[in-house]
């Protein structure tokens, strides 16, 4: 990076870290923050989405939709997260391989399941064998983000379904007295209404988003916890900066960056929960009321 | 002779293909000096450039993937690579999922390392990487087998003290206790392992394995092999 970099065995001290800290490794280190990052703001709307999907379907008047949306969160709940991480993004990538397989190769006579092996044929491969690094990198990092919000979106899911039924039946009650039809009824006076109820286990649910954001690199997206531990193992000359074992400085850094966003996420939350709380038949609610009168 | 065999067959292997076809190759990158990260944030090592001249050779168009060791042989028989080049050991275990070159490394030694002379290698606490030979042999020795998912982990294990000593191959741990300034050395005697290091593929992937399996046997035949081994693993390191 900088000029003086050219050669690390002749420069020390903050000359030496500076050139360190700026190697092309330490970048990818930097940039994996960013993937994290991205990964939460687009993992927690999506699990949001799903998480409201499933609870619909669980007070569905159809039948089969109900036990769908049953099924989807008690089942998803119950299994353990890793098995679903490394089951999901695999069951989904040789789904759609094999979809492709059958369009793009109907010629194609060996079967695809050989032994051990998954075969399909080259121009059905997704990405494809040819394309870059970086198309492996964000197909694998899409694949993340559906296991992340199948698995988030059942915990919501039951968040959510229970804060609708937290909402008091005479708010309901009153809306229905008015004329309203049962689709109102649920969009205009249940949903504004749930949040509040939904808050407490939804936080709970983003804080254990922040903090399982590792399990990235089972999927084999190189995250911050893969950098840390690779770049503070010790080095021998091998490297162009030798070091001892640093592993405990990466993870202080890490310990930082995740207290932060813990920190930075309470205070949002807090807001989110003041406002929620206005005109609500809850405590906090009551407590707004009382201060502004 | 048997130089012109190769290369013939070389060129009648490689005769088809009009463009190169691109062949992803997986390694761990976490096991100088064989393959590791650099500070460019590349893969390099030994099996970088062998890897790289095997592809030229062969005509093909390498790309290289870093993998956790743990689900190294899982993700390339689903197809997220092509190859496995991360000093992976023959061994028959391993040979009845996927297939193996022929070594492109001789049968190398493995040998414990550790603080003092004085460790019970056959009673004690011994760290191996997971899923190696290494920690086969550790769990059949009678010691006490504590596995880490990294080489380095491993090394980290026994200077803390959580094991007594660590097992792994003899040229990754040269230049660890040759820089540790005197603190680590190696103890006991040293432990034949595997059938020497190949490249993994597929089984369904015969062709791919004839290309890899012909380039290697010229570098072999040439003596370019034995010169890299002696640059990346010092004079000692056995070479064909």
């Amino acid at each position: 990076m900088f000029s003086y970099c050219a050669d690390p065995d002749s420069i020390e001290g903050l000359t030496w870290l500076s050139c360190y800290l700026t190697t092309g490794k330490h970048f990818a280190f930097y940039r994996s923050i960013l993937v994290v990052l991205a990964l939460l703001a687009m993992a927690a709307p999506l699990a949001m989405a799903f998480g409201f999907l499933g609870a619909m379907a669980r007070r569905a008047a159809f039948a089969p939709l109900r036990w769908f949306g049953a099924i989807y969160t008690n089942m998803v709940r119950g299994v353990p997260d890793i098995i679903f991480f490394l089951f999901v993004p695999i069951a989904l990538d040789q789904a759609l391989e094999w979809i492709r397989h059958q369009v793009k190769c109907p010629d194609w006579t060996e079967p695809v399941r050989q032994g051990n092996d998954f075969v399909v044929c080259a121009a059905a491969k997704l990405p494809l064998g040819s394309s870059p690094q970086w198309v492996h990198e964000t197909y694998g990092f899409f694949t993340a983000l559906v296991a992340f919000a199948i698995v988030f979106g059942a915990f919501a899911a039951n968040t959510l379904y229970g804060a609708m039924n937290a909402v008091p039946r005479a708010q309901l009650e009153t809306a229905e007295a008015f004329g309203m039809t049962e689709r109102k009824v649920f969009w205009r006076i249940l949903v504004p209404q749930m949040w509040i109820y939904a808050l407490p286990g939804l936080s709970n649910l983003w804080m254990i988003l922040i903090k399982a954001t590792p399990l990235l690199f089972l999927l084999g997206v190189e995250d911050i916890v893969y950098w840390a531990r690779e770049l503070g193992g010790s080095k021998t000359s091998q490297f162009d900066y030798p070091h001892p074992d640093w592993r405990i400085y990466y993870f202080l850094a890490l310990l930082v960056f995740y207290l932060l966003m813990t920190w930075g996420s309470e205070k949002v939350l807090g807001r989110i929960t003041r406002r929620l709380s206005h005109g609500q038949a809850t405590a906090g609610g009551e407590r707004l009321r009382k201060a502004a009168a | 002779m048997n130089k012109l065999i190769l290369a013939a067959t070389i060129a009648a292997l490689t005769a088809g293909a009009a463009s190169a076809q691109t062949v992803r190759m997986g390694t761990e990158g976490a096991y100088p000096p064989y393959n590791f990260i650099n500070d460019d944030g590349e893969v390099d090592g030994f099996e970088r450039e062998l890897g790289d001249l095997l592809c030229e050779m062969a005509e093909l168009d390498c790309e290289w993937v870093t993998n956790d060791w743990d689900s190294i042989i899982p993700n390339l028989v689903s197809g997220n690579y092509d190859t496995i080049i991360a000093g992976m050991s023959i061994t028959d275990e391993r040979d009845e999922v996927i297939d193996f070159t022929q070594n492109y490394i001789p049968p190398a030694a493995s040998a414990y390392v550790a603080l003092a002379d004085d460790v019970d290698l056959m009673g004690g606490v011994i760290a191996a990487q997971t899923a190696t030979i290494q920690a086969g042999y550790v769990a059949e020795s009678g010691a006490t087998l504590v596995e880490y998912a990294t080489p380095d982990e491993t090394i980290a294990a026994v200077r803390n003290g959580e094991a007594d000593a660590v097992l792994a191959d003899k040229d990754f741990l040269v230049p660890i206790v040759a820089e540790s300034g005197g603190e680590l050395m190696f103890v006991g005697d040293d432990v034949p392992l595997g059938g020497g290091v190949g490249m993994g593929l597929r089984e369904s992937d015969a062709e791919l394995k004839a290309k890899f399996d012909a380039a290697i046997g010229e570098l072999k035949a040439n003596g370019t092999l034995n010169e890299m081994i002696t640059r990346w693993f010092g004079e000692e390191a056995a070479t064909y």
